[in-house]
């Protein structure tokens, strides 16, 4: 295993790119929605930005993504195109899913990530049937597949799971838990003390779990994952701790309308990943902030040029709704 | 007394009324008791009931539909409540081989009184898995009641019914009529199940209408009525059982016939309506009987694609036109339109 000491400065700074894109674009997203021209419910990930860098930092391009709801970390950090996603947000014709999917169905084959779904639990089965076709094909792929917390409560998950270890297939599952599901705490959902991870490991998949505002523990964790899973030995859960800081969907703070406290946001902000890396590589004498700097002008006129690729481009002709019913 | 009452707000009347009078009924549901009570239409139930009684709930969709049968079968009224019609595809097993069948297939030893709140989709990109109706798959499944309000009145009176019902009761209410206000008598009323509504009276053409789209053509016979097109219009109210007797009656007086639907086309029950009316009164018809539903596409999201997927008043006018050979103009209903296409008034500002 990885000692996250060991984890390159390289790693470092790529994760830390990582997560400050993600977060741009969604801080972006959030602060433009009012402009009323992204219509289309958006769920965005603020706070949530280790998760998606420290396991897509692992992922290698052919491996498989699927993801939810949630899934703008997910596919960026995957490698998918930028322009394209804030364009289908827009819904526009050069939009990843061609303006016919939003904000909540996004795809990049090119880079693996094969499509994210607004069902809660849909995709679960979805991942584990692609990693069964890793299987069946031969390669070394892995599939990966993000959900929440919400997300083990349908019976969708425990089935897939069963026929994961059942076949011993590549799969690596991702449960970002942030408490919440919409507006509901995990204490009306789930029994009191329990461990997601734990429970799963019963039925006999590998599982860890582990701070997931802290990308190098998330990284190193997914490492042992991807090793374990790539040596044929079936599949693994890594459960991460980690929370939004905006409303469940769309551009606001919702902390005033009392399904949580101020105090437990202000909490979690505290532990804000970008913050815990930055020091983490204060610490190693590893942080530069020349680079840094670099970084966020990079970045800024990265999604600048997103957006306004995304305002300028043509919305799809009407007759576009009606074709693709069928691949011809 | 009745006064003006937002739908979402009879929903919640209803409600209140419900488990006051009978201690067996029980409200759950994703969201049911978080701050955004279902838009509204939960409030202030837990704060009255309790806990017990009113209740989120896992996001587990078959599960709890299966607890909710297994609990009336031992006489507790469960309502349940999902956000989108889409979210309790998930339970079809429960729903159709289990709450559809119970009473039938016991020789009639015991039934299932569940009602099933299910909030339908449409714009600001609800897109392919947040906007579908389908009620025709749940009208197609005997066992099952199917009711779909379009007034605040009906809103009230149907879900009283549906709850004392003593059967399974799917009741699809349309995001766009939440905010919309009309005529609601306080205390407990009944709009009975299978009984249709008749709107407006005319003798040119008779439009078969559920829903949402009872709103539409609303619009539609107003601008009709200007150009000497007298409408009658049948607001259905519930689609399982299907009030045949006032469709005949109606059609029977005009020879002309238009279904509204909020689906898609094929095999919908605006299809059936078209079909039913056709065998049985073929005679009676001055005109093919035609039908508006959506595509048989799945809706897409971004707004330039649905712009012409939803159907509005202008079609139900252009084809009214259509059928009665008569160019007719719809310019007013543009004229008179506020909002974009997308959000059902201006009030509306996403994201859900
Ligand atoms: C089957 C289903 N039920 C309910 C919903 C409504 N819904 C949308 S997002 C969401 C929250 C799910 O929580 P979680 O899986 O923890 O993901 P998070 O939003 O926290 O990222 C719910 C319940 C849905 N989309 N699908």
């Amino acid at each position: 295993m990885v000692l996250r000491t060991n984890i390159d400065a390289k790693i470092l700074i790529q994760l830390l790119y990582q997560m400050k894109r993600i977060r741009a674009v969604e801080e972006t997203i959030a602060e433009r929605y009012n402009e009323w021209k992204m219509r289309c419910p958006t769920h965005l990930c603020t706070g949530q930005e280790a998760v998606s860098a420290g396991v897509c930092a692992v992922l290698r391009k052919d491996d498989f993504v699927v993801s939810t709801h949630r899934a703008h970390g997910h596919y960026l950090a995957k490698g998918g195109d930028l322009k394209r996603m804030i364009a289908e947000i827009y819904g526009k014709a050069a939009g990843c899913s061609s303006g016919k999917g939003g904000s909540m169905h996004l795809i990049d084959k090119s880079v693996g990530f094969m499509g994210s779904t607004s069902i809660v639990g849909g995709t679960i089965p979805v991942g584990t049937g692609l990693g069964f076709s890793i299987l069946l094909n031969g390669t070394d792929q892995i599939s990966c597949v993000f959900f929440g917390d919400g997300a083990t409560e349908e019976g969708v998950f425990y089935e897939s799971i069963n026929f994961a270890i059942l076949k011993k297939l590549p799969v690596l599952y991702i449960c970002e838990n942030n408490l919440y599901s919409v507006y509901s705490p995990l204490c009306v959902r789930q029994p009191a003390e329990r461990s997601i991870s734990k429970m799963v490991s019963s039925l006999g998949i590998a599982s860890d779990s582990g701070d997931g505002n802290d990308a190098t523990e998330v990284y190193t964790k997914v490492i042992n994952a991807v090793e374990h899973i790539r040596q044929g030995k079936g599949p693994f859960l890594l459960e991460f701790a980690t929370y939004r800081w905006r409303e469940h969907c769309g551009p606001n703070f919702d902390n005033d309308i009392g399904y949580r406290t101020e105090e437990e946001y202000l909490c979690w902000k505290k532990k804000d990943p970008i913050m815990l890396l930055e020091n983490e590589m204060k610490n190693r004498d590893v942080f530069n902030p020349g680079e840094v700097q670099r970084v966020d002008s990079l970045i800024e006129s990265e999604v600048h040029e997103a957006f306004s690729f995304a305002e300028s481009s043509p919305f799809p002709s009407q007759d576009e709704a009606f074709i693709q019913l069928f691949k011809e | 007394m009745a006064r003006n009452l937002q739908f979402g707000k009879a929903i919640n009347e209803a409600l209140f009324i419900a488990m006051e009078k009978e201690h067996k009924i029980i409200t759950f549901g994703l969201g049911v008791d978080d701050p955004k009570r279902i838009f509204g239409t939960t409030a202030g139930l837990k704060e009255k009931f309790g806990s017990y009684r009113v209740f989120d709930m896992p996001v587990s969709e078959n599960a709890m539909t299966g607890i909710a049968i297994g609990a009336s079968l031992n006489g507790i009224r469960p309502v349940m409540t999902h956000q989108r019609l889409d979210f309790f595809l998930l339970t079809m097993d429960q729903l159709v081989n289990n709450a559809a069948k119970w009473h039938y297939m016991f020789g009639g030893k015991s039934s299932v009184p569940i009602t099933i709140r299910l909030i339908l989709g449409r714009g600001w990109g609800q897109g392919p898995q947040h906007s579908q109706s389908l009620q025709s798959w749940f009208a197609h499944i005997p066992g099952l009641k199917v009711v779909m309000p379009a007034t605040a009145y009906d809103a009230k009176g149907l879900l009283l019914s549906a709850i004392f019902d003593d059967n399974p009761v799917i009741y699809l209410e349309h995001r766009w009529l939440h905010n919309l206000e009309g005529e609601v008598p306080e205390g407990d009323y009944r709009v009975p199940i299978g009984k249709a509504n008749v709107l407006k009276t005319g003798n040119d053409l008779t439009i078969v209408s559920l829903s949402y789209m009872t709103i539409e053509a609303l619009h539609a016979i107003e601008i009709l009525e200007k150009q000497g097109v007298h409408c009658e219009l049948i607001d259905l109210r519930t689609v399982n059982p299907i009030d045949w007797e006032t469709i005949f009656k109606s059609v029977g007086k005009t020879g002309r016939l238009i279904a509204l639907d909020t689906a898609t086309e094929t095999l919908s029950i605006a299809g059936e309506i078209v079909a039913k009316v056709s065998m049985e009164m073929f005679g009676k018809l001055k005109g093919a009987p035609t039908r508006i539903a959506l595509p048989d596409f799945p809706t897409p999201t971004s707004p330039s694609l649905t712009d012409k997927y939803y159907k509005r008043a202008e079609d139900i006018v252009h084809t009214a036109g259509k059928m009665l050979g008569r160019k007719l103009d719809v310019q007013e209903i543009l004229d008179s339109r506020k909002s974009p296409h997308d959000v059902p008034g201006d009030w509306f500002k996403g994201p859900f």
